[in-house]
């Protein structure tokens, strides 16, 4: 007996239908009752919210897939602009029953025009009889675009006269994109994160084929127990799982352990799953590199991650001026006396002041300063003289390019640029030595 | 280069062989230019093939996955290439250019290279990346009805949905031509080419732009195989600046790390500069300018050829001798062919007067008066000068490699260090030679066996043949050094005293052997080994006397030797600033005008009105009030004219010279030294100089 339970489609779909979205019942019986049959008018618009890889695309594309329902699906991020995204809308249509892969180019520039084409097409299409649904996947950027494509989305099925239902899929709630002129508001749907149980049932579903199902949900449950504290996400756990499975399984492959022999299994791939938190979850070595370690059976020790590589080579003068540009960045201006001249005195109050400031300034971030400024402690920190050449200047502006400095409010060229260093305190120590 | 050569025309007059110097130097730029274009090939070389083998393997990797479970459960991750090269920016556009080309012949015609300041938006980046792609098609098959659907395609919106249909036109395309053409396009590229889309200024890029095309085209891995190369100045850690763990959880990122500049210009100057290759010589100054500017300044090796290709201009053209500069066999032709103008040119260098003092009364006679006999001579100088340099640098390879096995380097860890030490001054004079062969003395055996089998091996195979005796004399040292391994003779005599030890009871008598002991251990002959050892860095120490002399002591080396040292600062590290200072406060250094050399600190009202009243503002604070400076350049200005009391007496500025005030300072506010202030009226604010 199919949970799900329609008039309209055989039992044989939906118990299809379950099969392909295990933990994401309820979400589905409610579209199914939203939709209602094929000719009924659905909601104008209806709003799916959820974190990352909570299968809200997955869940859309395979529901309108299984019961072949009349849809079109686009990527709000692909179509960058509302006159790509309306294109691509229209050119999805035609190509809808026709049997020609790609419809032709529509050239449509307005929500106007789009509203008539889509009408016309519906009706060339023959659709009028059924509900249209139209998916805005990654909806967010609806509200970069012109103030009138989300409301009109929204209000779809009115302008067009026609019966369509327009779907939001977003990671953020309803709230943020309301327009302050109002409009119709759509049904929203919240889609939960998957519990820990639900991630083991989702990933033991798709076991491999050599092995069988209950070997595959044991490593399952030790991937878990390692990355479910750092990382929910459905993709990424699927893909780590997929890179570190051949090793878990390699001693049932070399005969030392058989499937059931768990302890084993679980000594053998615990570290390995760890180590892999460390490098490849973060990207500090690529996935390739990862599976070629395993399969040379080295260690990763030797492969340096990205971020092993930090320390920058810099010209002497690159150098200076970069330790200047911190120094006027985490220095206030009025220690600059104290700090840079030769004769200033009152030495046992300034290191008390030192320590203090330091502190607070480090958790305050960089200030701007002027470039006068920055070449002043640079005269005074480098030992001998400085010529005010060209080449420094077109250092600090190569600074500027590589993000080690950065140009603060660049109005007003005669006015002396200002800069804030960007670096961090670490960087500054490696270059100082 | 038509300029270059009117400049090298009009240099001095025609006497002076204008038009040879002109083609020397540039035959002479022409053969360096494509030895530099070498040395990169061959330093990139390394770089490029792993990444041309990355490429290969990223794609490979996507096209045929183990099985079909892991492909359905591996996310499609884009291949990605963080290519880190440095800070020397202007050395990056070199290095991409050879990259997309090498990448074009060997791996895919389609290579995109974009720019963070052609791509503010993501729109912009598509479209840069869409034309580059068609435009590259077209080279491909050039047939004239498929621009025709180029340029159609152009009008196309730039989405990667249509990028993909493109993609997919094309490959199929290939794949339907006639068979003699594909043999051709494949045997250069593979099978279904990678789009290789490069980045060349990772760092510029912003985060939003990078962001959206990373998760566009990541949906689209599967329908065209897609490989970045990210540029990056910095450290690798700037993808993770830049890119959220979402984005850059969708890249597959490998590292590859270019040679640092710094061993790019050790190899450089190993190739121009440390060779008889090529005539022309930079003198030790010359050379340390331009080293300055590298280490000090930009780290780039580019800019380091161009200063060497400067100073080459400049040697040819202020050097009416450098006609001489060219291979020896030529050289000597052309002495014969010298002009008198010539002969007295070569008369008036300082290093053959030198020469002639040198000589016996008759002979300098003759040198200074005949032109036939002055040639000759000139011709087996310059056999000298060439000897001269060949053995130059042999026994300075042979020097260096003794110098880089001691703690400290006392002369300098790379060899353009050591060449520098010699160039100048008789080294052998100087405290650090003196303490480098100090510690020579203290090697150990293996080092130094190792050190003479390396100088050896440099000696066979310098083209002198002045050399065979040396090598001689090194083998005789390495087999001597042999013989006294084999015949390692056991020292007797600390075996006695240590029993003498044993035998002494009381304290004082032990106490006395003791010091004995010690007493002879230090005025213990030495052994044989330290015998040898001395005499190998004596050898040495005389071989550096003899062929390390200094350059400047050759007779004739101004010919090959550019020695202004202070033009090179000029042109490569300017000043602005001062330079500008200089032109306002003392206008007679640029103008030349006789009647502007003025006192320093009076103001000459002589001078240009900006001048003036530069020189009234820079004794002004921080707040000029204008009119107290109207006031004191009407003063300063009516001086000039005449004492005219009317003018004075009326206490009204002229019309004219209120005219020049106005222009003057609107001409400082251009320039930057002024900008007008809203804190009180009728004033200007200083910005230079702090003006307290």
């Amino acid at each position: 007996m199919p949970n799900f339970e329609h008039p309209e489609y055989p039992e044989a779909t939906l118990l299809h239908l379950e099969s392909m979205v295990p933990c994401r019942e309820s979400q589905v019986s409610s579209l199914l009752s939203i939709f209602g049959e094929r000719q009924h008018f659905s909601f104008p618009s209806i709003f799916i919210y959820g974190h990352t890889s909570c299968g809200k695309t997955y869940v859309m594309q395979t529901l309108l897939e299984t019961l072949e329902l009349p849809h079109v699906f686009v990527n709000c991020v692909e179509c960058f602009t509302s006159r790509l995204l309306l294109e691509e809308i229209l050119t999805q249509l035609q190509s809808l029953s026709s049997e020609k892969k790609h419809g032709s180019h529509v050239p449509c520039d307005t929500f106007n025009d789009f509203v008539r084409l889509f009408k016309q097409e519906i009706i060339t299409q023959d659709l009028q009889n059924q509900t249209v649904y139209i998916v805005l996947d990654k909806a967010e950027q609806l509200r970069e675009m012109e103030a009138n494509v989300l409301p009109g989305f929204l209000r779809l099925q009115e302008m067009t006269d026609r019966n369509v239902t327009v779907i939001f899929l977003s990671e953020i709630v309803w709230e943020l994109f309301r327009p302050n002129t109002g409009c119709l508001e759509p049904f929203t749907l919240y889609f939960s994160d998957y519990s820990i149980g639900n991630l083991q049932k989702i990933l033991s579903h798709y076991h491999p084929p050599e092995y069988s199902a209950d070997f595959y949900a044991a490593y399952i449950n030790i991937l878990l127990g390692v990355f479910y504290t750092v990382c929910r996400d459905l993709k990424e756990l699927r893909h780590l799982a997929a890179l570190n499975f051949t090793k878990y399984c390699e001693p049932v492959v070399r005969g030392e352990a058989n499937e059931r022999d768990t302890r084993r299994l679980w000594k053998n791939i615990e570290s390995h799953l760890k180590k892999a938190m460390q490098t490849v979850y973060l990207r500090e070595i690529s996935s390739s590199q990862w599976e070629r370690i395993q399969k040379d059976d080295g260690e990763p020790g030797h492969l340096k991650g990205l971020s092993a590589h930090a320390h920058v080579e810099l010209p002497y003068y690159s150098k200076f001026l970069l330790i200047a540009a911190y120094l006027a960045s985490y220095n206030p201006a009025r220690t600059d006396k104290r700090f840079f001249l030769k004769h200033h005195g009152k030495i046992k109050k300034t290191n008390f002041l030192k320590k203090h400031e330091k502190t607070s300034n480090h958790l305050l971030g960089p200030k701007p300063f002027p470039l006068d400024r920055l070449l002043a402690i640079l005269y005074s920190i480098v030992d001998n003289k400085v010529a005010p050449t060209a080449n420094i200047f077109s250092q600090i502006t190569s600074l500027v390019t590589l993000q080690l400095l950065t140009l603060v409010g660049h109005d007003d060229q005669l006015d002396g640029p200002k800069y804030k260093c960007t670096v961090s305190l670490d960087f500054i120590r490696a270059i100082a030595r | 280069k038509m300029v270059l050569a009117q400049v090298v025309y009009q240099g001095k007059n025609d006497s002076e062989d204008s038009g040879l110097r002109f083609a020397t130097c540039q035959l002479l730029w022409k053969q360096i230019n494509s030895e530099t274009e070498k040395i990169q090939e061959e330093l990139n070389k390394q770089l490029f093939d792993n990444l041309i083998h990355f490429l290969r393997q990223s794609h490979s990797e996507l096209q045929t996955k183990k099985t079909e479970w892991m492909c359905r459960m591996k996310s499609s991750e884009i291949p990605t290439a963080a290519l880190v090269l440095g800070v020397n920016v202007t050395d990056h556009d070199m290095t991409f250019k050879s990259l997309s080309e090498v990448l074009q012949d060997n791996v895919t015609p389609y290579v995109v290279s974009l720019q963070a300041k052609e791509c503010p938006g993501i729109k912009h980046l598509l479209q840069k990346l869409m034309g580059q792609l068609m435009d590259c098609n077209v080279d491909v098959d050039s047939s004239e009805e498929e621009e025709c659907v180029n340029i159609s395609q152009k009008k196309i919106r730039c989405s990667m949905a249509s990028l993909s249909k493109w993609y997919e036109s094309v490959t199929k395309k290939t794949d339907s031509e006639t068979p003699s053409k594909k043999r051709t396009s494949s045997s250069r590229h593979w099978q279904s080419p990678p789009i290789v889309v490069i980045f060349k200024d990772m760092e510029s890029f912003t985060t939003k732009v990078l962001q959206d095309f990373i998760v566009i085209s990541s949906q689209h891995i599967r329908e065209f195989p897609l490989v970045l190369i990210f540029g990056i100045a910095t450290s690798p850690m700037i993808i993770h600046r830049l890119l959220p763990h979402s984005v850059s959880s969708l890249l597959c990122i490998e590292l590859f790390q270019s040679l640092s500049c710094k061993e790019h210009l050790a190899t450089v100057i190993d190739k121009l500069l440390l060779t008889t290759q090529f005539p022309f010589k930079l003198s030790e100054k010359v050379l340390q300018v331009l080293i300055n500017i590298f280490l000090y300044h930009d780290f780039s090796v580019q800019n380091f050829i161009k200063g060497f290709q400067l100073s080459i201009v400049e040697h040819f053209y202020s050097q009416p001798l450098s006609v001489l500069c060219c291979q020896l066999l030529e050289a000597k032709k052309r002495v014969n062919s010298l002009s008198h103008n010539q002969c007295e040119n070569i008369r008036s260098l300082p290093s053959f007067r030198r020469y002639v003092e040198s000589q016996v009364s008759e002979k300098q006679i003759a040198l200074l008066t005949e032109d036939s006999f002055l040639k000759e001579v000139t011709q087996t100088l310059l056999e000298d000068l060439h000897i001269y340099h060949e053995n130059y640098f042999t026994v300075l390879r042979c020097l260096h490699v003794f110098t880089t096995s001691l703690p400290k380097y006392p002369l300098g860890k790379q060899i353009r260090e050591l060449h520098c030490a010699c160039l100048g001054k008789s080294v052998w004079e100087t405290e650090e030679y003196e303490s480098a062969i100090q510690l020579l003395r203290m090697l150990a055996k293996d080092e130094l066996v190792a050190i003479l089998q390396k100088c050896a091996e440099i000696f066979i195979s310098s083209s002198g043949k002045q050399f065979s005796n040396t090598v001689e004399k090194l083998e005789e040292f390495l087999a001597r050094f042999q013989n006294l391994e084999e015949t390692s003779e056991v020292q007797d005599v600390s075996v006695s005293s240590q029993k003498e030890l044993q035998k002494t009871t009381d304290l004082y008598h032990l106490q006395k052997t003791l010091l004995a002991l010690k007493e002879s251990k230090r005025s213990k002959k030495l052994t044989k080994f330290e015998m040898l050892r001395f005499e190998v860095v004596d050898f040495i120490d005389s071989l550096v006397r003899s062929y390390l002399a200094p350059a400047e002591m050759q007779t004739l080396n101004e010919v090959v030797y550019f020695n202004t040292a202070n033009t090179l600062r000029e042109h490569l590290n300017a000043a602005p600033r001062i330079a500008l200072h200089t032109a306002l406060n003392n206008p007679y250094c640029y103008l030349k005008n006789q009647t502007l050399k003025s006192d320093v600190g009076c103001i000459s009202n002589t001078a240009p009105d900006i001048c003036i009243v530069y020189k009234l503002h820079l004794e002004c604070g921080r707040l000029i009030n204008l009119v107290d400076w109207l006031e004191a350049f009407s003063t300063v200005v009516t001086a000039v004219e005449g004492t005219d009391p009317d003018a004075v007496a009326t206490d009204q500025v002229d019309e004219i010279i209120h005219a020049r005030f106005i222009r003057a300072v609107s001409e400082l506010e251009l320039l930057g030294f002024i900008k007008p202030s809203k804190q009180k009226t009728d004033h200007v604010a200083r910005l230079t100089w702090g003006g307290c």
